[in-house]
């Protein structure tokens, strides 16, 4: 029988990179998974939450839970996003149907770490705060990127620091969200990766932000978009 | 007006506090222990460490030193050559001393504590602080496995000192230096 | 009310105290290095435990017990003390136990006190108000004498000297003692040996915390290293211990827990040089005068919050500041408090008590919810989610603002798909900001991210308007 899955694409990743979205669909489908994408879905209300905004919370977690029931799996390009479903949205009074990070998704349920992908590139990997702390999405992503054909994984020094994205960290403590990005800067350059990768496009967009203005040639790739690059149908540069 | 005391505690009753379930204790309370993990761990915090099977023996290099000799020390620790020092001594006196010899209480592998209760050849707290160096003598019966071994052998209303190595300090960027203003040198004897 | 001296008067909120201290190129050198050191220490401390989070549990589990029944573990333990000779004192605020512990020193006719490290007194001002009451006291904790001598502000829990070096702390050294010595932290060490040994042999009070106190027994605990807490805790006459009404155990068996999860996790030992217990006043050994000082200082009100009162199971280990990369990045001294770093952003708001303050309500985004505190934190204080819960305290204190406004916008634009999606298209326009898919300069607030960083433009087609066209 084929898994049914619900794509929770994320309000950032739908209108910032939907490449990252299509790249889900792509490989779930390519794994055997049938995908859907319930229209009505919006944001997970993390920004509002993080930011002290719970009132402003509470009908965005209604509002998921809504959109999401009657799934047995839903999966989000995000571990942060994931985390505030399966961790906050609860103490919210909500039941949230089963909510996975994508690696978690792969390797924990569908069991999968090879997931037949081929991507000539030299990669380093930063595991997200979110993933790695409230998730425990611990080492699957790094054991899926082990597999890709192809691909010259690269350690990433000091991973597990954060980036100094944070959400409204970056604007309301900009200045030492930046002295985070700088050092987090210099240990991604420090591998001599071509391209950075990370389940979370919110951490990507952060240092990648920074590695674009520096102009250091580093391109920011999400996990999904290297998982679902195949030597048939290759991982290409949106513009 | 209601005491500081009443008025804290109504605080408190007032904040409603839950119960608390009942505490798991799934640590471990036994460890492999043995003399062989102390004299590893006391030796890790850069204390001198033997094993001896006879302690006058041992107590040769004191040769020539005045050292604090708490009450109740083993007459035979007592050997010639060494100017022995008994209470009541003054705390001029113990900062002049050349050392303490001692016994203690408990000993902890898993750590590579000794811990002193003021009993029986261990004297008051001043004895093993003022002077430079300490001697200490573990029995091999003495050393409990672990921490919680060790506190259940322990009564607590007696003044305890826990010892792990020499006085040291981490306050320098934050790595850790020996000797400070407790002993600087701390031997242990560890009798088999 | 008097000011909850927790916080330093005038502290400015923390980005402004952070945009000074992240330029200072000295103290972000110390800090890399120093918190570096530690985190590595406490890693290989705590991994050679098998049980290290049973212990981890159990230590939340009693603190939360203590916090269920603090009113009978108190009047315990207050029992308990007298019986062995103690005397026990209340306080409500610092104030109040500021002036028990002067009066305690004029009765014993003191112009100088010996203090033992502690936090406690350091929350209160107590050196400041003993002072200004003719009564010195001299700090004999080698990080905490540096802060003194160096007339400096601490910027650590463990190591209130964390942000000096050792070529900064010859120099105070150096100044105050009149001594040549050289940056050699042995030497350092030594240095303050001397200096202080006269005046453990002949001050006749001293003042100290507590890392612990057992209720049933009456025992207090002290853990130190450099056996300067022994000298204070030995040799005068006259011993005075001020303690957080939260420092309890409920029983000596209780212990067990605390002196496994406590030095791994500050100094990453096995354990701490030196512990000391003792029990009300023990004749012939010892201070045979014994005063414990419980204050409140913001304790209760904190205690009433459900969620906020578990950073009061804190046993100030100061993990949490280790591997904070706030706190590495900022120092200690930008959260304007005795309590830096992640726990200070819980604690300091708290004991304050009031989110108007505009510097205290800076601490609760102080952070970026990393999560690397709770991950260490010997106690499980959920960190994180003590911050976010404040922050909407702040926020309701705050009322409208700006970004009320455009949060409470934001938030209705979520609410409805159709909004949410409009609101996608029009902002799609924004790609006209931008040159190569990226836009380097936006309007505030959004210059606070494109001061450092791009913005990616938005796609010219969101993956919904791909998903209907595609799949749909």
């Amino acid at each position: 029988m084929r898994v049914k899955v619900a794509l929770f694409a994320t309000c950032l990743t739908d209108t910032f990179f939907p490449s990252t979205a299509r790249a889900v669909v792509r490989l779930l489908e390519r794994l055997g998974c049938s995908v859907e994408f319930p229209l009505d879905q919006t944001c997970c209300g993390q920004m509002h939450f993080n930011t002290g905004y719970r009132d402003h919370t509470k009908p965005l977690a209604r509002k998921y839970t809504d959109v999401f029931k009657g799934y047995d799996f839903v999966v989000a390009p995000s571990g942060s996003c994931a985390g505030m479903v399966r961790e906050i949205h609860p103490t919210l009074g909500e039941s949230p149907p089963r909510t996975f990070e994508l690696a978690e998704f792969l390797v924990d349920v569908l069991g999968v770490t090879d997931v037949g992908a081929w991507f000539p590139h030299r990669v380093t990997y930063h595991p997200t705060c979110h993933s790695l702390r409230m998730l425990g999405v611990g080492d699957k992503p790094m054991a899926l990127l082990r597999a890709v054909k192809g691909l010259d994984l690269v350690e990433l020094p000091d991973s597990t620091q954060c980036c100094g994205f944070g959400g409204t960290f970056a604007i309301k403590n900009a200045e030492t969200s930046t002295a985070m990005l700088a050092d987090k800067m210099r240990c991604v350059l420090d591998t001599g990766a071509e391209v950075l990768s990370a389940g979370d496009n919110s951490c990507l967009m952060h240092i990648g932000g920074g590695l674009s203005r520096l102009r250091a040639g580093v391109r920011p790739v999400h996990l999904a978009e290297i998982l679902a690059s195949t030597e048939e149908d290759p991982w290409r540069a949106t513009p | 007006m209601a005491s500081a005391r009443e008025e804290i505690l109504a605080r408190i009753r007032n904040a409603k506090v839950p119960a608390a379930p009942q505490v798991v204790r799934g640590y471990n309370r036994k460890g492999p222990g043995g003399v062989e993990m102390f004299a590893e761990r006391v030796a890790d915090y850069r204390a001198i460490v033997h094993t001896v099977s006879g302690v006058p023996e041992a107590l040769a290099p004191l040769k020539g030193k005045r050292i604090v000799a708490p009450q109740g020390v083993p007459q035979e620790w007592l050997i010639d050559g060494v100017t022995w020092l008994h209470e009541p001594l003054s705390i001029e006196d113990l900062d002049r001393a050349d050392g303490v010899l001692t016994g203690c209480a408990v000993a902890i592998a898993d750590t590579g504590t000794i811990v002193l209760d003021g009993g029986e050849a261990q004297g008051r707290r001043a004895l093993t602080l003022l002077p430079d160096y300490h001697l200490c003598v573990v029995r091999a019966d003495q050393i409990a496995a672990s921490v919680p071994e060790a506190l259940e052998r322990l009564e607590s209303t007696r003044p305890l000192t826990f010892i792990s190595g020499p006085s040291a300090t981490s306050d320098i960027e934050l790595n850790r230096v020996e000797g400070v203003h407790g002993p600087r040198t701390l031997e242990v004897l560890i009798v088999t | 009310m008097a000011r909850n001296p927790v916080t330093w008067l005038g502290s400015p909120t923390f980005p402004k105290a952070a945009h000074k201290a992240l330029a200072d190129t000295q103290l972000r050198q110390n800090l890399r290095k120093a918190t570096g050191t530690i985190r590595a220490r406490r890693a290989a401390a705590v991994i050679e435990m098998n049980d290290w989070e049973q212990l981890r549990v159990a230590g939340e589990q009693i603190k939360d017990d203590v916090l269920a029944r603090l009113d009978t573990l108190l009047v315990q333990l207050e029992e308990s003390v007298t019986a062995r000779g103690g005397v026990v004192h209340w306080a409500r605020d610092a104030a109040e136990a500021n002036q028990i512990v002067l009066d305690l020193c004029r009765e014993e006719n003191a112009n100088e006190v010996v203090k033992v490290k502690s936090m406690a007194t350091a929350e209160i001002g107590l050196n400041e108000a003993l002072e200004a009451g003719g009564v010195h006291a001299i700090e004999t904790d080698l990080a905490e004498l540096i802060v003194q001598l160096g007339d400096d502000r601490p910027s650590h829990i463990l190591v209130p000297a964390i942000h000096r070096n050792r070529s900064e702390i010859r120099e105070i050294f150096q100044r105050r003692m009149g001594v040549e010595v050289s940056d050699e932290p042995a030497d350092l060490a030594e240095a303050a040996r001397v200096y202080l040994r006269q005046k453990f042999l002949t001050t006749k009070v001293a003042v100290s915390g507590a890392n612990f106190a057992v209720a049933d027994t009456g025992s207090i605990v002290v853990l130190e290293s450099e056996g300067n807490g022994r000298m204070c805790l030995t040799l005068p006459e006259t011993l005075i211990t001020v303690m957080g009404i939260e420092k309890l155990v409920p029983t000596w068996q209780d212990l067990e827990v605390f002196l496994q999860l406590l030095p791994r996790s500050s100094t990453a030992e096995r354990m701490n040089p030196y512990t000391s217990v003792w029990t009300g006043v023990t004749p012939g050994d010892g201070p045979q005068k014994f005063h414990l000082v419980l204050i409140d200082n913001g304790r209760t009100a904190t205690l009433e919050d459900s969620i906020g009162r578990q950073a009061l199971r804190c046993i100030r280990c100061s993990a949490c500041l280790n591997v904070c990369p706030v706190y590495e990045r900022t120092g200690g001294q930008s959260y304007g408090s005795v309590y830096p770093g992640p726990i200070g952003a819980i604690l300091t708001p708290q004991l304050v008590g009031d989110m108007h303050d505009p510097q205290a309500a800076s601490l609760p985004y102080a952070s970026s919810l990393c999560g690397a505190c709770f991950e260490v934190c010997p106690v499980r204080i959920d960190i994180p989610s003590v911050l976010t819960h404040l922050r909407a305290e702040v926020v309701e204190a705050k009322g409208r603002t700006a970004e009320s406004i455009a949060m409470a916008a934001a938030a209705w634009m979520f609410r409805e798909a159709s909004r949410y999606e409009k609101a996608q298209k029009a902002g799609a326009l924004a790609r006209f900001l931008a040159r190569d898919g990226r836009i380097t300069s936006l309007p505030w607030p959004g210059s606070k991210w494109t001061s450092s960083r791009d913005v990616p433009a938005p796609s010219a087609e969101s993956f919904r308007s791909w998903w209907r066209k595609n799949r749909g």
